[in-house]
């Protein structure tokens, strides 16, 4: 039996084979998606006009072929998994700090605090989200940082109530008491007490946000509000694919699986995780 | 009996409320420095409660609760945390008590951050591996998990943190009630040599009478929210006064008595 | 006095079988590649109409024992040896027969009433589900019985209390209630697992005084568990004690109290909390701590522990031995009457 709890799960979640292989995959797409302009002499805005549309083949690597530009989409797709991937990350990351906070003050205050900064949630949660975004393209032009923002707004809304109920289910435990018992002030108790106790939990669910981002990105990139020209992300890619679908199924293709195969392992490392964090504590 | 020192802790008339009724009802009594107040009653009757008052972990109606001249009732905030320093609390449930994701050492010093934050790293380890040897652990095991502990061990864990700011006052809320006969004794001789060597009042809690008399100056009796009798402990065990004292007496499995055929035994009908 | 190794064909009585009979019972659990020994071949046997009390705390395998001989144990125990409930061993049992013995014959009372009543069910029907499915009564024999069963564990107000839900009782009534379920077939044994643990002092002498009147009535055969030496001595004729999954001392109850031969038993009969003689300096207590069922057994198992311990105690596991006819220790050293 491991000395400490993070060592416990590690060990159930390297038991897990569904997880493992995730693990692997994931491995294979972001190493791919980073090595792929050193493996493929094709630059990304090249349009090779003598092969538009082409199927893939190996002449020219164009191993996955081109678009109806004659850009690579070899290089094209793993240039939108990076795009992906990076907002899943930034925005997720960000998400995740501000529902952190949110979460765990307005679970661990309660009263007047929590009910209103719940409220705020609430309001939020029931603007029209896309219809803001079109908003602030409209107000600002398109830019990655509105992207980002409004990537940031959807995640970290989930994260701040998953976060409080988990705080509300720790707030009553007897080591709470200890620590106020002691002496410690609110702010030590959420940071050095809080956050520890419920990040296991916390961990999954951000590991299943992530898809979530990169979906919710490819809708906006699909819908021409995220992504822009000459830049890909894998949302653009598809939206694109989808139009040359009879003509040129595989402009589709590439993405589209590369998209499928990263949202379905984060979602199986996701299940793997709560099950390894799910076991009760020994002793 | 005169009391000629200051008390260290006086309440009056506390009363606190739970869904509508008293579950503390008019409780005053004193403690005087270094004396060990012993505090029976069984479940439900406002014993616990009544620790989570006196330390603000719950709301209190009506009363005060003056320690060391300060009504601890009446203060707020940082002047409140202040005074916890001499003010603390041994759970009953060891394990649940410690917080599962620190490791030993830092649930040691987290007392020492927050009542003496200018001490050094050096300082601070050796004072929690003195603490650690004075509750009969040994300092390597700082770096060990609550998890990795038996429930003794972690209850020496859980008074070497209270007694770490070296408060004039302990709670001990049933603190051996959860611990197996066998290893009850141990801790209970830790505490009392505790209060002998640091001069430390203590509150001790139980439904436990046997552990009560070993340990005690004095004794309460609680019962649905009151105190209904105080006595020094050999006079509330040889000659109790209150019908509900000597049924809890009565009630006790005594082996002495289950050597000698027994006649039918006392039976008050509690119920509710 | 001649110490002969207790045998199950040694220990046969005279007269009618025991209703009860173990031989050489094993549990374990295969974790992470470790090996946790919960029970080690412990036999012991309940004669008809005798109530067997067995005292041991945390490790010492009591519960788990217990749960095995009514299969409730979870799938990946390993388990060896024989219980035969009258002669039919139960181990092995298929689903169906077991089924039918649980709860009719043979039934069991829990420690945490609360837990083992069904929370959205009324009383009334919590105990004549008992009869219906076991007896196949009609559902309103089944109500007139239940309300009898109230009534003969003395909760008060019973016709009223039929339509309550558990969570209206108090704890003491639950677990009058519990009795009663397991009374409700007339069985010939009820295996009570520390069923006073969560009450109140007073209201577990009210238990005690109920389990007393009952087997006084029936003649039922009963085996009580308790972690509190106290509990089990007020009911019971025999006492056998556990350490680290196995029986170290079995006898009867006022032989073992006045002239314990197992270190351990005398240690947890000076630690068993009383009120009357002098207040001590130090509380007793045994030193060190409760054995650890991931450790492998060389010598003792109470050897670290043991006042008494010497070289051979550590190297040498001792075996159960008969001495004086019905008492049985395994030790070493025994302490002398």
């Amino acid at each position: 039996m491991s000395a400490t709890l993070w060592g416990g799960a590690a060990a159930r979640l390297r038991a897990n084979s569904a997880a493992r292989a995730a693990i692997w995959v994931l491995a294979i797409l972001v190493t791919l998606a980073l090595a792929a302009p050193a493996l493929n002499p094709n630059s990304v805005e090249t349009l090779d006009w003598s092969r538009v549309a082409y199927a893939p083949g190996w002449s020219h690597a164009h191993w996955f072929g081109t678009d109806r530009l004659g850009r690579d989409l070899f290089v094209r797709t793993f240039e939108g998994a990076r795009t992906s991937m990076a907002v899943g990350l930034v925005a997720g990351a960000v998400s995740l700090s501000l529902g952190l906070g949110f979460g765990a003050v307005a679970g661990y205050l309660g009263g007047r605090t929590d009910y209103l900064m719940m409220r705020i949630i609430e309001i939020l949660s029931g603007l029209p989200l896309v219809f803001f975004v079109i908003f602030l393209t409209v107000i600002i032009g398109r830019n990655s940082y509105v992207l980002y923002a409004s990537v940031v707004a959807v995640g970290w809304l989930t994260m701040a109530r998953i976060v409080r109920g988990q705080t509300l289910s720790i707030r009553r435990r007897e080591f709470i008491e200890a620590a106020v018992a002691g002496g410690a002030s609110p702010v030590r108790i959420i940071w050095k007490h809080v956050v520890p106790n419920v990040l296991g939990p916390v961990a999954v669910y951000a590991t299943l946000m992530v898809p979530q981002i990169i979906l919710f990105e490819s809708f906006l990139s699909f819908l021409g509000l995220g992504t822009q020209e000459p830049h890909a992300s894998l949302g653009t890619l598809i939206a694109e694919g989808a139009g040359e679908m009879e003509a040129a199924p595989w402009i589709l293709l590439a993405p589209g699986i590369f998209l499928a195969l990263l949202l379905v392992s984060l979602n199986v490392l996701g299940d793997g995780l709560r099950d390894a964090f799910d076991v009760r504590e020994p002793g | 009996m005169t009391q000629p020192r200051e008390s260290l802790l006086e309440v009056r008339g506390l009363r606190v409320e739970f869904e509508g009724r008293a579950a503390v009802d008019d409780v005053s009594f004193d403690i005087a420095p270094g004396e060990v107040l012993g505090l029976v009653g069984e479940s439900g009757s406002g014993k616990s409660t009544l620790a989570r008052a006196l330390l603000r972990l719950v709301p209190a109606a009506r009363g005060t609760v003056s320690f060391r001249g300060t009504d601890l009732l009446r203060c707020t905030g940082k002047a409140l945390r202040r005074r916890r320093r001499d003010l603390q609390i041994v759970f009953q449930d060891p394990l649940a008590s410690l917080d599962p994701r620190m490791s030993v050492g830092e649930i040691l010093a987290e007392p020492l951050e927050i009542f003496e934050p200018a001490l050094g790293a050096r300082e601070q380890g050796a004072r929690i591996a003195e603490m650690l040897e004075r509750v009969g652990l040994a300092p390597q095991v700082a770096g060990r998990y609550p998890h990795e502990f038996s429930g003794g061990q972690c209850q020496r864990i859980g008074i070497a943190r209270a007694m770490m700011p070296s408060p004039q006052l302990l709670l001990c809320d049933e603190p051996v009630s959860s611990l197996d006969v066998s290893i009850q004794g141990q801790i209970v001789n830790l505490l009392s040599d505790l209060q002998r060597d640091l001069g430390t009042a203590m509150l001790f809690i139980s439904h436990n009478l046997a552990v009560v008399r070993h340990l005690s100056d004095r004794v309460m009796v609680m019962y649905a929210g009151r105190i209904v009798e105080t006595a020094g402990v050999s006079e509330l065990f040889a000659a109790p006064v209150h019908a509900y004292t000597r049924a809890l007496l009565a009630a006790v499995p005594d082996l002495s008595t289950a050597l000698c055929p027994p006649g039918e035994p006392l039976v008050y009908s509690y119920e509710r | 006095m001649s110490a002969l190794p207790a045998t199950a064909a040694s220990t046969a009585a005279a007269g009618p079988p025991p209703i009860l009979r173990v031989e050489a019972l094993d549990v374990r659990y295969a974790l992470d590649g470790a090996v946790i020994a919960a029970v080690r071949a412990v036999s012991l046997q309940v004669a008809a109409g005798e109530c067997l009390g067995i005292v041991g705390e945390s490790g010492s395998g009591k519960s788990q024992m217990v749960l095995a001989w009514l299969g409730l144990l979870a799938r990946n125990a390993r388990i060896e040896g024989s219980v035969r409930f009258e002669e039919q061993e139960l181990l092995g049992l298929p689903a169906a027969a077991l089924n039918r013995i649980r709860g009719s014959k043979l039934s069991m009372v829990f420690q945490d009433p609360m837990s083992s009543l069904t929370p959205h069910v009324r009383i009334g029907v919590q105990l004549g589900e008992v009869l219906v499915h076991h007896a196949g009564a009609t559902w309103s024999d089944a109500q007139r019985a239940a309300l009898h069963m109230l009534e003969r564990v003395r909760v008060p107000d019973a016709r009223r209390r039929l339509r309550e839900y558990p969570h209206e009782l108090s704890g003491g009534m639950r677990q009058r209630v519990m009795i009663g379920m397991s009374l409700m077939c007339g069985p010939k044994l009820v295996i009570a697992d520390e069923p006073t643990s969560a009450l109140d002092v007073t209201v577990q002498a009210q238990i005690l005084a109920l389990l007393r009147e009952v087997r006084a009535q029936s003649g039922l055969s009963v085996v009580l568990i308790s972690h509190d030496l106290g509990v089990v001595a007020s009911l019971a004729e025999r006492i056998a004690v556990m350490y680290a999954g196995r029986v170290v001392e079995s006898a009867p109850t006022l032989e073992l109290l006045r002239a314990p031969r197992h270190p351990y038993t005398s240690l947890l009969i000076q630690c068993a909390p009383s009120l009357h003689g002098a207040r001590l300096d130090r509380m007793p207590s045994v030193q060190g701590l409760p054995p650890n069922p991931l450790e492998p057994e060389i010598g003792c198992a109470f050897a670290p522990r043991c006042p008494r311990v010497s070289e051979r105690c550590r190297e040498e596991r001792p075996p159960l031995m008969r001495i004086d006819g019905v008492a049985q220790v395994a030790c070493h050293h025994p302490l002398a009457p």
